[in-house]
């Protein structure tokens, strides 16, 4: 058992031993080029044929539909660029949210230098657009609506199934999911939900860093984002990661083979620290869903008269890994434009931590978490008075 | 095609019987940023140091040297023998390197053996010049271009070029002093000030983890490395200060807080000062610009040492000091985001004019000599280099 306990698992989580081992083989027996003529390139082909399969699995997706990137930004910044070249005749409007990543927001706010027009849907007091808005919102010449599954800092869960249904009967525009939060957390099902496009990443499953995949429903013409070769159908080119897409495969399969029983876990953790927490520190407010509602495995919380980041800081000196709530990387130490989106009180956005749960994580560690947050929320009002 | 740099340095051969030492420290100052160009030698003359550039460019050498205090300019020079023929080629080369369409000849000769006169010389060369050059013109007042020639015992120099050093004093002849670095804009400018009069500097930064993140760390650490290729490595002492930061929060009221933690800053670095064998604090604090640099503020704060406090920014606009630390390098780094001074003890009403006697009383309720002797008994102390030296 690890000395430490690790709740930042939105941020990125510990690659499991059997999916590192799959790393090291894939780098040290099965490295060939899948490009290459000879055996080793046929074996290492196979291999990403496989992981095609695993990953398409997850989303009840077909395997030629998975297209391995370099990660989540990459699989969001093509879906948003791609749709905006290939559609360009069409019109020139995109609709999103206020609470994206900002791996997308930022896609989004490249093509407004472009002259494109983006709707960024608002979002109530839990994080969730309201249907409504985005029917208001979509016109004739929008034709990008992206809405992500779950979002990375609340936990809440957008009705992106609900979202395509209308956004495919009342426009011709396309539907893209970032579902990176929500995958192997949160079933979507590519073929059922109307959904066009959908951005995924390995290292929020227990993957390595640095390989994801951008699901583009057959038959949905897309310009690609990287040119230079033939890989991945001639949409994506550049030599693949075939260690990294062989692990994603095997972390989605993961995944999928646990799925109930990691979620039902998560969700009890979840709940269980939400609950306790509010009981030993009752002015603590959970940001975003209810405990009970939300993604599984998402909390956040603020505590009234605490700096989060000086409060991560103690937590870390107890071997107690969590992030901001306003985990954003500007040069500014700004509140996150998520927990601004809720319309919250500034000492709630000040004062968040976000505590993120993976499949790693077990019931014992609740106790531990309580107690150490509350001895630093403790201490940090004694010396605030 | 130059085999010369020439090396000025003014203020010090101003320093009478201390001159040699001056001039050896700038040698070894010099020697440490070439270090890994191995073929370069280098002798000095009253005055100059003329640095054998072995094959090796004059601008390469010469941007390295833009960092050594002391040196007031350089001059890529082209050296010959004592042969007039051999001295008329070498001013053409290196007119005809230089763009312009005047020029005069400017003729210096240390050595009175050389045949020629100095007018002698600027004569015979200027009408050499001006047969072997098309579209060139002699103007003694205002010449786009001077073809210094400098006719000394070992040979003669002919350059035209003069790239400013950096002046000041070389690093490590006027003594040690310990800078108070704390990660933000000022600091490290003043460090780079102090320098450049010759101080070799020992770091000391107060840490207040979890309350500061261990990024602000990292930051110090960058800024040393920095002013390390101005003076060579650096130490950096990091003072653990949570506890007494802790300890003023619990039992002081909160408008002497900052008073009083600069004060203990200051109790610590006398230590430290003492250990490294400091002779003087050197700060970044710039008169007004924050509470605890009132001058009311500064009174009360120097009462606990005795050293000398040097404050080289003291007369300074924030906006003069934005633009040294841009030029020098730090200002990128000192903006990071991460604090390194802790906002959450920074009150919102300090004293600007904090009485001593007030002040003491106040620290009277602080374990002082508990709380240094803790921090005294863990400090952590690097060595730090330039980045682009290895």
């Amino acid at each position: 058992m690890p000395s430490f306990i690790y709740l930042d698992n939105s941020a990125t989580t510990p690659v499991l031993p059997e999916i590192a081992a799959t790393v090291h083989k894939m780098l040290t027996e099965n490295f060939g080029n899948p490009s290459s003529l000879h055996g080793l390139g046929i074996a290492a082909e196979r291999v990403l044929t496989g992981a095609r399969r695993q990953v398409a699995a997850l989303i009840n997706a077909q395997p030629d539909e998975i297209y391995f990137t370099s990660g989540g930004t990459e699989a969001n910044n093509w879906a948003i660029w791609g749709v905006s070249r290939t559609r360009r005749r069409q019109g020139k409007h995109i609709i999103t949210t206020a609470v994206e990543h900002s791996s997308l927001l930022a896609a989004c706010q490249r093509l407004e230098r472009e002259g494109y027009e983006v709707t960024y849907l608002p979002v109530d007091s839990r994080g969730v657009i309201r249907l409504d808005d985005l029917e208001a919102a979509l016109r004739e010449d929008t034709i990008l609506v992206s809405i992500m599954s779950v979002n990375n800092e609340t936990g809440a869960i957008e009705p992106v199934a609900e979202a395509a249904r209308i956004v495919h009967s009342k426009s011709r525009a396309l539907f893209h999911v970032d579902h990176i939060q929500g995958y192997g957390k949160v079933a979507l099902d590519c073929r059922t939900m109307g959904i066009d496009l959908m951005s995924l990443s390995a290292h929020k499953i227990h993957g390595p860093k640095g390989v994801g995949a951008l699901y583009i429903k057959r038959g949905v013409p897309l310009e690609p984002l990287l040119v230079g070769g033939n890989q991945e159908a001639g949409r994506r080119a550049g030599t693949e990661n075939t260690a990294g897409i062989a692990a994603f495969g095997l972390a989605a399969d993961l995944a999928s083979a646990n799925m109930e029983a990691r979620v039902a876990t998560m969700r009890r953790i979840k709940t269980e620290l939400a609950a306790r927490l509010l009981q030993a520190i009752p002015e603590a407010r959970i940001n975003g869903p209810l405990a009970e509602e939300g993604a599984p495995h998402i909390l956040n919380v603020s505590f009234p008269g605490v700096r989060a980041e000086v409060l991560v800081h103690m937590l870390e000196e107890k071997g107690i890994f969590v992030s901001t709530g306003s985990a954003c990387h500007s040069r500014k130490q700004e509140a996150s434009h998520v927990l601004k989106a809720l319309n919250l009180e500034p000492w709630r956005l000040e004062g968040a931590i976000r505590i993120s749960l993976g499949a790693l994580n077990t019931l014992d560690e609740v106790e531990p978490v309580v107690a150490a947050v509350k001895e630093c929320v403790m201490e940090l009002w004694s010396l605030t008075k | 095609m130059y085999s010369t740099l020439l090396v000025r340095y003014g203020e010090i051969s101003l320093k009478g019987n201390n001159r040699s030492y001056f001039e050896d420290k700038l040698l070894a100052n010099m020697r440490r940023v070439l270090g890994d160009l191995a073929a370069l030698r280098m002798h000095k003359t009253y005055g100059r140091v003329f640095v054998d550039l072995k094959g090796i460019d004059a601008e390469v050498v010469a941007e390295r040297l833009k960092k050594v205090f002391g040196i007031v300019s350089m001059s890529p020079a082209v050296s010959t023998p004592l042969d007039l023929e051999a001295i008329k080629k070498a001013a053409l080369e290196v007119l005809m390197e230089s763009p312009g369409t005047t020029f005069k000849v400017q003729a210096q000769r240390p050595n009175k053996r050389f045949p020629l006169t100095s007018p002698e010389l600027n004569q015979v060369l200027g009408a050499y010049l001006l047969t072997h050059t098309p579209n060139q013109r002699v103007d003694v007042h205002h010449p786009d271009r001077v073809v210094h020639v400098e006719i000394r015992d070992e040979g003669a120099y002919v350059y035209s070029r003069i790239i400013p050093g950096p002046g000041g004093l070389p690093v490590g002849v006027t003594g040690r002093a310990l800078l108070l670095i704390s990660g933000g804009i000022d600091s490290p400018v003043a460090g780079f000030l102090g320098m450049k009069r010759g101080l070799e500097l020992t770091g000391l930064h107060f840490y207040s983890f979890p309350f500061t993140s261990e990024r602000s760390k990292e930051k110090v650490i960058d800024l040393c490395r920095v002013l390390a290729g101005y003076g060579g490595s650096i130490r950096l002492v990091i003072a653990p200060f949570t506890e007494i930061q802790k300890a003023i929060r619990r039992n002081c009221p909160e408008e002497f807080y900052v008073t009083i933690m600069r004060r203990m800053m200051f109790r610590i670095a006398r230590a430290v000062a003492e250990r490294e064998g400091a002779l003087a604090l050197l700060t970044g604090e710039s008169l007004g610009q924050v509470a605890s640099q009132t001058l009311h503020s500064m009174a009360v704060i120097n009462r606990v040492v005795e050293l000398p406090v040097l404050r080289p920014l003291v007369a300074w606009d924030k906006s003069e000091i934005i633009d040294l630390a841009r030029s020098i390098g730090t200002y990128d780094i000192s903006i990071r985001p991460y604090e390194d001074c802790c906002t959450l003890f920074v009150p919102k009403h300090p004293a600007t004019k904090p009485r001593l006697e007030r002040v003491e009383a106040a620290e009277s309720k602080l374990a002082v000599s508990e709380l240094l002797k803790d921090c005294l008994e863990n400090l952590e102390i690097l060595t730090l280099y330039p980045d682009d030296l290895s």
